[in-house]
């Protein structure tokens, strides 16, 4: 009971959309780059092969190699591990923040409300990538995790508005002011009525904080502003456009064209994903599946309303 | 009403208050930070200048006193930036003030553009896509949305410049204006002008307008099953009035929250896009100031850039509350910000 509600009915419905089904598909690739390909793949050495090959040439250097003979296809793989743990640090971050201001603010109401509000709202208007930028030289982060939290510094503050508003909604409802008329205490109505009915706007935040993540930081690397203490997709791209001056000298713009679709690519796959799971949670669409109908065509689309709702 | 007002200012008022005092608080105190850099600088060039005459340039420079109690040197830093007083910048060895009052119309410039394109095609497209939804035209406008969107606009950026700037020479790889034109208001400097913002616009513009092309469909797509579109249809008022006071309206006002963060997201992201195209705006000098260390510098474009972002935001929010009443007789109480 419990795995066919939460496994394998949600599993089933994200199937059944094709924007998810690829999303989630170009998601895994990269989840099991980093975990198995780390071990398949050996780590990128200077002079592993011949300087600046074009990809595709030749197969024992699929993307190619750079003007030191490193590997790109090896220094892509390689850098996953500390970008997956960036994803998830910020996205959990974000997510835990968010959902705890948003739920207390909205349940709560009040003086409560209006200074966590206003303190959201700062937030919300200071505009995020110099902010990252300036925390970021002054910190020095060095740990991935601690760079994710950075990088996301203001991103929890767009759910938590959402979770506001979406929790003042709830509140008004028959059945939570049921549940509060059964004496049901505070706590256990926010968790067993209110947070249920949140979660497609934490699993799109989830996504949305991914891609935060994933733009912010390549380009804080890119820029140089990070200590490339690991390798990322940015310090690939750094080195080929300062070092190897891709943009003006022929031969290396594959050097920096590499690191760049890998990181479209994966941003491509969050965002289809977020799209398509916005279904995932109505549960008219799950109950229909529970009892394995069939959906009708035209009526499931909700054009990834929260997806595009909250994205910050 | 005019307690919406009132507190839509006071918060913008605090904001600003919050960031300057932010900034304040990561030159002064971060151990390693800012004052300890340009004082080492300092001692470094000069060599052997007494402290008192350290301690004075570091003043000049940073436009913090580093003798006072922390609370003099607070409220001297805030009555400094209000006069417009940024401190010098230690790579140009000019008013901070000054060389961010030159860039910043550049920046304003393009990124007003900008917005106005990237809303301008994405409510279009967003109510077309809606009009023919399911269509084939929809489907395909809505992936081609995602794909465009799911491209960091500083990605774009790099490409085209390569492409456009680099390899055929379409468009200038640098620079606001060609040096040949007059600065005034003669159609060579604009149109000079507009060819060197085209590649910075057009990687936003690119880059952006999907999602709000999305969030239109969508709004547009509810609207359409509303009911009261249904009586309006009824009492036979003209398709053309329907279509703009009850769909558009209704369909738009949700999108000034895209519009507000867009605002945010365009300004932070100038440092990196005018570092690309070498464009010198006021990101562009942020960026010079990260590299040279040049903390005066870049702490004062950071903070020009959020009090350009607060502005804008809140003129935004003045606007939306004139267009739905909801907003001000609510108290401010915006909605799914």
């Amino acid at each position: 009971m419990f795995l066919n509600d939460w496994l394998i009915t949600p599993l089933r419905v994200i199937w059944d959309d094709w924007r998810a089904r690829v999303g989630g598909i170009i998601i895994l690739l990269y989840v099991l780059m980093g975990t198995i390909g780390v071990v398949l793949i050996s780590e990128p050495r200077p002079g592993d092969g011949p300087r600046l090959i074009r990809p595709f040439q030749d197969w024992a250097h699929p993307l190619g190699t750079d003007i030191n003979g490193n590997d790109l296809f090896a220094q892509t793989v390689h850098a996953t591990p500390p970008m997956l743990e960036m994803i998830v640090a910020g996205a959990v971050f974000t997510t835990a923040l968010a959902m705890v201001v948003g739920t207390l603010s909205g349940y709560k109401g009040g003086i409560v409300d209006r200074l966590l509000m206003t303190f959201t709202d700062i937030l919300l208007t200071i505009p995020g990538l110099p902010l990252v930028i300036v925390l970021a030289l002054v910190l020095d982060p060095r740990q991935p995790w601690v760079v994710g939290v950075i990088l996301t510094i203001n991103a929890w503050a767009g759910l938590a508005r959402a979770i506001r508003s979406q929790v003042l909604t709830i509140r008004e409802e028959a059945y939570i002011e049921a549940a509060r008329l059964m004496g049901i205490s505070t706590w256990r109505i926010l968790l067993k009525d209110i947070t249920p009915s949140l979660m497609p706007y934490v699993l799109v935040n989830f996504v949305n904080a991914a891609r935060t993540v994933v733009f912010a930081s390549v380009a804080l690397y890119f820029l140089g502003i990070l200590p490339d203490t690991f390798l990322n997709w940015g310090v690939m791209m750094n080195y080929a456009y300062s070092v190897g001056g891709a943009l003006y000298t022929s031969g290396t713009a594959h050097w920096l064209f590499v690191p760049l679709m890998t990181i479209v690519v994966l941003s491509f796959g969050l965002i289809l994903f977020a799209q398509g799971t916005d279904r995932v949670f109505n549960p008219r669409v799950r109950a229909r599946h529970a009892s394995q109908d069939d959906l009708e065509p035209g009526e499931d689309d909700m054009s990834g309303e929260v997806a595009t709702q909250i994205r910050g | 009403m005019v307690n919406y007002y009132l507190a839509r200012t006071a918060q913008a008022l605090f904001t600003v208050f919050a960031v300057m005092t932010l900034a304040f608080g990561l030159i002064r105190l971060m151990p390693g930070g800012p004052m300890d850099f340009v004082r080492a600088q300092l001692q470094q060039e000069a060599g052997a200048v007494d402290q008192a005459q350290i301690n004075a340039m570091v003043e000049v420079y940073t436009n913090v006193h580093p003798e006072q109690p922390l609370l003099d040197q607070y409220v001297d830093y805030m009555s400094g930036i209000m006069r417009g007083d940024l401190g010098v910048s230690m790579w140009y060895d000019r008013p901070v003030s000054e060389i961010l009052a030159m860039a910043l119309p550049w920046t304003v410039f393009v990124m007003t553009i900008s917005l106005a394109f990237t809303f301008g095609i994405g409510i279009s497209l967003g109510a077309a896509m809606a009009y023919a939804e399911g269509s084939r035209f929809d489907s395909i406008s809505t992936l081609v949305s995602i794909f465009l969107n799911s491209i960091p606009y500083y990605v774009a950026a790099i490409v085209m410049v390569y492409f456009l700037g680099y390899e055929s020479g379409m468009f200038p790889i640098g620079g606001r204006i060609s040096s040949d034109v007059t600065p005034g208001l003669n159609i060579p400097f604009i149109a000079s002008a507009f060819y060197h913002a085209a590649l910075p616009i057009a990687s936003f513009v690119i880059t952006a307008f999907g999602i709000q092309a999305l969030a239109m469909r969508g709004n547009s797509i509810r609207v359409l099953g509303e009911d009261y579109l249904r009586v309006a249809q009824l009492r036979g008022l003209p398709p053309h009035d329907i279509a703009l006071r009850y769909i558009g309206r209704n369909a738009i006002l949700p999108m000034y929250t895209g519009f507000m963060i867009s605002i945010g997201f365009m300004f932070g992201g100038s440092v990196i896009l005018e570092e690309i195209f070498a464009y010198p705006g006021v990101g562009f000098y942020m960026f010079r100031g990260i590299e040279a260390r040049d903390y005066p510098l870049m702490m004062g474009a950071f903070i020009l850039i959020t009090v350009a972002v607060v502005i804008g935001v809140y003129v935004a929010d003045l606007t939306y509350g004139k267009l739905d009443p909801r907003a001000s007789t609510k108290g401010g109480d915006r909605e799914a910000f």
